[in-house]
């Protein structure tokens, strides 16, 4: 047998329920996996050694016990968790170190879920402070590196969760999407990346950023392997009043139904500064759902050019209001002088980072009184044109293709001190969140420096059954999926 | 549009940030640059939109208001920087008469 680490999240599995392999030696494999390979890569935050052999042995025990087949496939698998989702007694600090030392005393839904499912947490990943940022260069512990490129970024926000899944340190990872933060950094890690429809997944215990934005997703290194991640996760939570009263959907992988898709193409998402490589790749993608049989027709989201600067008056307008309770009473570090109000403003002059302070200066201007209707009450208004678009294309197309970034990954500290060229790399990724749709990225090729390249699929609200089944035809089809970085 | 100084010390305020004389500066010009960017969105018609403010085609759900255990106080002061009694501790906050 290949290295357990070489295993698939779904061959893995397969593997426990043959007795091939034990998931402490799995979660064993991985933890040594990053002992020796994370010092370059820097995807962890925390590494919760004994946490994971312990669920493991659990696993392990349940696995003989039960009848092993009526067991969900995330059972005794090792997972990573971005550092936004909260972990009962495991460190979580957003990437920030106005979070350092917190312990939650709960679990994110979303993690409980897996965990009652019987997944294996090895640990926290990396983020961009707040979920941030496009590179994990905003994180506080220090940048993320690409596992293709040590010199190139992740990407980000989930920019550790994507590493880790790409230099096979964990079978797949829990990331969240608030602009782009799971499919970007999938794309530029050549790993399958979900974003989830809003009000999917539970955002409970998500450290939040932008609440009508945000949503938790998935990683892993192929399309097959996020369908248990997602199928564990999804589902109404009381504990979240936006999250929708439907059971999750059933994920069917038989290829069923691709000859009768209609795929849309929007020509808006083919623009100057598109990386040549990138919609050479993209089009040769499309071109096989052509051949199996679907129909791919040009379609315009006249309202695209829009989205980002809706997005950035919505998104720090939406992160000014969470990030007020930072405060250095209930949690965190507090510091200052010990006076009122000082405390207050010294401790979050010094602990946040550069770009949340950005975006929450953005955010209170744009919700403060005078400007208000012109940014805030304006965004929300031309969000509504931009939802509109995607509710009029999916008229005529059950999906829309399109690349995920303008470019592959770039180079550590290649924007610099610029935050609106970095916030161009999200241009194709934001309209999904402004909609509230869900989106899948997935590897399409690799550019000449030997980059992944990832085209995305976007699917009506509630649309993942449709992401997973046409996705997974193509990797059926392809092997991009299947190449790995020489780690 | 330019922020001036004197704009972005009143965001800061405001925003409950203590910014350094360098990051006031800073921010004045690339807080521009992105409301410079986001000013298109004043050339969009959008007399007759309304706005979404979720995406959802619900309401916020109601539940009974029922107690419900929570977890224990000492948990939830656990992550406290300061704490005294079985209470957050914090600077004093009111004068109190002599």
């Amino acid at each position: 047998m290949a290295e357990l680490t070489d295993l698939t999240l779904l061959e893995a599995a397969s593997a426990l329920r043959s007795g091939e392999a034990s998931s402490a030696e799995l979660t064993r494999a991985c933890l040594d996996r990053i002992q020796s390979i994370d010092g370059q890569v820097r995807a962890f935050l925390t590494v919760t050694d004994d946490l994971a052999i312990e669920q493991a042995k659990a696993a392990d025990e349940q696995l003989r016990d039960d009848n092993a087949e009526s067991l969900p496939l995330v059972h005794g698998i090792p997972i990573a968790i971005k550092d936004v989702l909260c972990v009962e007694g495991v460190p979580t600090t957003a990437g920030s170190r106005i979070l350092e030392g917190f312990r939650p005393p709960y679990s994110a839904t979303s993690v409980s879920r897996l965990v009652r499912a019987g997944a294996v947490i090895l640990g926290k990943a990396n983020t961009d402070e707040f979920a941030m940022g496009s590179s994990t260069e905003n994180s506080a512990y220090g940048v993320s590196h690409n596992p293709w490129n040590l010199d190139r970024v992740p990407g980000g926000s989930s920019g550790g969760p994507a590493a880790a899944v790409a230099a096979r340190m964990c079978y797949a990872a829990l990331g969240t999407d608030t602009g782009g933060s799971v499919r970007q950094p999938a794309a530029f890690c050549g790993v399958s990346g979900l974003k989830t429809s809003y009000g999917r997944v539970s955002r409970y215990g998500l450290i939040a950023y932008g609440s009508s934005l945000d949503t938790v997703g998935g990683l892993a290194r192929n399309v097959g392997d996020l369908a248990p991640i997602f199928s564990a996760m999804a589902g109404h939570d009381p504990l979240d009043s936006t999250s929708i009263p439907d059971p999750a959907p059933e994920i069917n992988l038989n290829g069923d139904g691709v000859d009768k898709l209609r795929i849309g193409v929007p020509k808006e998402y083919f623009i100057d500064g598109l990386q040549p490589e990138v919609e050479t790749a993209v089009r040769a993608a499309i071109e096989v759902f052509r051949e199996m049989g679907a129909t791919i027709q040009e379609i315009s989201l006249p309202h695209t050019d829009l989205a980002l600067p809706v997005y950035y008056v919505i998104a720090p307008a939406e992160a000014s209001a969470n990030l007020a309770r930072y405060d250095g009473v209930r949690y965190g570090p507090r510091k200052g002088p010990g006076e009122y109000p000082e405390d207050y403003f010294v401790t979050r002059g010094e602990l946040f980072g550069t770009e949340v302070k950005r975006r929450i200066m953005l955010g209170t201007y744009a919700l403060s009184a005078g400007y208000y209707d012109a940014y805030y009450g304006q965004a929300q208004k031309v969000r509504t044109l931009i939802k509109g678009d995607f509710e009029a294309a999916f008229e005529d197309v059950d999906l829309i293709a399109c690349p995920v970034t303008p470019t592959t990954a770039f180079g550590i500290g290649a924007h610099g001190d610029d935050p609106l060229s970095m916030y161009l790399e999200d241009v194709f990724t934001l309209p999904a969140n402004l909609a509230g749709i869900p989106g899948l990225s997935f590897p399409v090729g690799f550019d000449s420096d030997g980059l992944p390249i990832g085209m995305q699929f976007m699917a009506p609200h509630l649309g993942e059954a449709q992401l997973f089944s046409a996705a997974h035809a193509y990797q059926a089809a392809a092997s991009w999926h299947t190449r790995w970085p020489d780690l | 549009m330019a922020l001036t100084l004197d704009e972005v010390r009143a965001i800061a305020h405001l925003a409950r940030l203590q910014l350094t004389a360098e990051e006031e500066k800073r921010f004045a010009s690339q807080l521009s640059d992105v409301l410079d960017y986001a000013a298109r969105l004043g050339e969009v018609d959008t007399s007759q939109i309304p706005p979404t403010a979720s995406v959802l085609p619900m309401n916020a759900p109601l539940r009974p208001d029922e107690v419900r255990p929570c977890p224990p106080r000492d948990q939830l002061l656990a992550n406290a920087p300061d704490r005294e009694g079985g209470m957050f501790r914090v600077p004093r906050v009111l004068e109190l008469e002599p």
